[in-house]
């Protein structure tokens, strides 16, 4: 029987060499005459550890890696294709530590399948969700995604069930689904390796998400620096209507819901949610005021459900297994799975999926290994450029909501960026204005003007220009930023700024300017 | 994305691009794409064009134009580089990578060379966070970054440019 070979076609597999890992084995396999088949997949999100390949043996898959092409000729020799011995060899995927003791459900089949094989989708259990929503009444969905105690994944843990009963309720000719895969966070990936890795999910969230509200029509707004993942999706998408999936009839035998995709264009602004719908109406994505909220007039003013990709991405697994069954992960008020991801100065960065409830401590040293420098941490900020900087000692703090938002900071999409101890606060406060001046929508003076004033202010204390007062107008800037303005860019930057300097002050004790000495 | 599929200006196939796609909803960030893409740059003839099509005015049509850091009014470097500066790349030493690059090629980011072979950029994150610091090279993702890497893949692309 043709054994399947697994190698990433995922963008950070990629950005390491496994493009140039599949060229290389297709060109061995070839020469060697071997029957053996290479499926380009996700990745499983082990990323220090790519590019990672992978056997299908009888007895599951066997990993390898980092492989580089100059290791195929070896690789083969060993006996790659039965699973044979190796340095490089891993052992079965499933029993590598790291992936062994997270609680994958969202992510249990990224990385295992050929992201736009129907077939393979549905071997792995695809679709049972949007069968049972198929014989469901639409209010029998949203209780069920209500009783999950699901949370937007996007930023603010709004419930969705919630969300998706006011669509369900509004009455309109048409109502819309719309996907915010706008992911600008720094230290985030995971929304992009799904649509990588395993595009089928979210389609069949945002399909049942459809047969629940009474939409016809999803949109999902995918950001261009991830060319891959517009890609990937798209023909995902197209496999998805060759089989009947999409179309006129959803599943087959439901209404009709069809998919169109979009590309940003370079503006992080466009993850706030009307921000993303101004931009998908073609205009300036400036914020809008709410109300009225989205669900009640949304784009092109029909009522519209928005959500982030791993919120979509989570209802099939609720439809399919139970809403109990989903909500007896988690801890208080965190229901479920958070998909973290590891970045910045760590060993072992990558994909974390775990019930909510872990400790940051716990996410950057038993799974992260630490810093890659080997150095101490000393700064960790969690839920994107406008997440808080923890310093060392709050590591204990719980991956919750509430825990982050009791100590001042957020969870956001649930990206940790872990710094060591040759980072420089004040210049991190520094970027913090620069970033939120650079892609604030202009729509308010705080926000559009505060943040110049303040990266100056800042530069000022770096210098050593009268450190007390400017301190001390960077901490009234911050709040006339929190309290005047529209949306959470400008209001939430001073997090990141304000928590620099309540944590790092040594930072920014700076010795007095010199003044020309002559 | 980066270089154009088609040299020069064209109120031909502009037309026949933006026709193509006016009657979607919505229709203006495809469009632009689509010129971008076909052009590697939106040129400023095809303002009123969009505008006539979509029923709008120029300056609305400007307005969006200028409001996306993607769209560019002038043709990219035939090499294009994007550099992210994201939190986590800065964790392992963007700011130096950048520096770096912009000393070697005696650029700032956000420039293109005078003989238009190199357009260097920020980018505020690839995604790639977990092997930073990232790049993008011509619409490529490259981890782990160093000043060293930077310009044996600015060669590459070079070398395969004027092959
Ligand atoms: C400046 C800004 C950027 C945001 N970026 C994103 C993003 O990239 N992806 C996302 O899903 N939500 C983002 N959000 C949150 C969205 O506005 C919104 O809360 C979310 O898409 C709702 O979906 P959810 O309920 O599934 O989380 C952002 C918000 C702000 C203020
Ligand atoms: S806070 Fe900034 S980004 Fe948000 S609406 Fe106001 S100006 Fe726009
Ligand atoms: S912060 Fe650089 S790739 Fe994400």
């Amino acid at each position: 029987m043709t054994v399947r070979i697994h190698v990433p076609a995922d963008s950070a597999a990629a950005s390491v060499g496994a493009d140039q890992v599949a060229a290389r084995l297709a060109i061995e396999i070839e020469r060697a005459g071997l029957d053996a088949r290479i499926v380009r997949t996700g990745s499983r999100g082990l990323f220090w550890l790519e590019p990672m390949i992978e056997i299908e043996t009888a007895a599951g898959p066997i990993a390898y890696g980092p492989v580089a092409p100059a290791d195929i000729p070896g690789l083969l020799a060993a006996g790659l294709i039965d699973g044979g011995a190796h340095p490089l060899r891993l052992g079965p995927t499933a029993a590598i530590p790291y992936l062994a003791r997270q609680e994958r459900l969202t992510f249990a089949r990224c990385g295992a399948i050929d992201p736009v094989s129907v077939d393979d989708y549905r071997a792995r259990g695809g679709f049972k969700g949007l069968e049972r929503a198929l014989a469901m009444k639409p209010i029998e969905i949203v209780e069920e995604v209500t009783a999950s105690g699901l949370r937007g994944r996007g930023g603010a843990g709004f419930p969705t069930g919630i969300k998706w009963r006011t669509v369900l309720g509004a009455t309109a000719d048409q109502k819309h689904i719309v996907c915010n895969a706008d992911e600008g966070d720094s230290g985030t990936f995971a929304d992009r390796m799904l649509m990588e890795g395993d595009p089928m999910l979210l389609i069949e969230g945002m399909a049942i998400a459809g047969l629940a509200v009474g939409a016809t029509q999803g949109w999902i707004y995918i950001r261009s620096e991830y060319p891959r993942a517009v890609t990937t999706f798209t023909r995902a998408v197209e496999a998805c209507r060759r089989a009947g999936i999409l179309g006129a009839k959803v599943g087959g035998t439901g209404p009709a819901f069809d998919i169109t995709v979009r590309m940003g264009a370079g503006a992080y602004v466009c993850g706030e949610e009307t921000s993303l719908l101004e931009s998908l109406e073609g205009k300036r994505a400036l914020v809008r005021f709410k109300p009225p909220l989205p669900a009640l007039k949304g784009l092109f003013g029909k009522p519209t459900v928005i959500n982030n990709v791993l919120s979509f991405a989570a209802v099939p697994t609720i439809l399919a297994d139970g809403a109990k069954a989903y909500a007896d992960y988690g801890m208080g008020r965190s229901r479920g799975t958070l998909p973290f991801q590891l970045a910045g100065n760590i060993k072992f960065g990558g994909l974390v999926e775990k019930a909510f409830g872990m400790t940051l401590g716990e996410a950057i040293h038993d799974f992260g290994g630490g810093t890659r420098s080997g150095r101490p941490v000393r700064a960790v900020q969690v839920g994107g450029p406008l997440g808080a900087y923890f310093p060392a000692d709050h590591l204990d703090t719980p991956l919750d909501y509430e825990a982050f938002a009791a100590r001042k900071g957020m969870l956001g999409h649930g990206g940790i960026v872990v710094f060591d101890d040759s980072v420089d606060m004040a210049e991190q406060a520094r970027f913090a204005f620069e970033f939120c001046a650079k892609e604030s929508c202009g729509k308010c003076t705080p926000c559009r003007i505060g943040s110049t004033r303040g990266r100056e202010t800042i530069e000022k204390v770096i210098r050593g220009e009268a450190v007390e007062r400017n301190l001390a107008l960077v901490d009234d800037l911050c709040r006339t930023m929190t309290d005047a303005s529209l949306c959470a860019l400008g209001g939430l930057t001073p997090y990141p700024v304000l928590s620099a300097i309540e944590h790092f002050p040594e930072d920014f004790d700076r010795a007095p300017a010199r003044v020309a000495a002559e | 994305m980066h270089r154009g599929q088609v040299s020069g200006w064209d109120a031909a196939v502009a037309s026949r691009i933006i026709e193509a796609r006016r009657q979607e909803p919505g229709a203006m960030l495809p469009i632009l794409h689509d010129l971008q893409e076909t052009f590697g740059y939106v040129d400023r003839a095809a303002l009123p064009l969009i505008a006539d099509a979509l029923n709008l005015s120029r300056a609305e049509v400007h307005g969006v134009v200028s409001f996306y850091h993607d769209f560019r009014s002038e043709p990219a470097g035939r090499t294009q580089v994007k550099i992210c500066r994201g939190e986590a790349c800065q964790a392992v030493g963007c700011r130096e990578l950048a520096a770096a690059a912009e000393r070697r090629h005696g650029l700032t980011l956000g420039e293109t060379s005078p003989a238009g072979d190199l357009t260097l950029e920020e980018v505020f994150c690839l995604g790639n966070c977990a092997l930073g610091p990232a790049v993008q090279v011509d619409g490529e993702s490259h981890g782990r970054v160093t000043p060293d890497v930077l310009d044996a893949l600015i060669a590459t692309s070079r070398s395969r440019g004027h092959a």
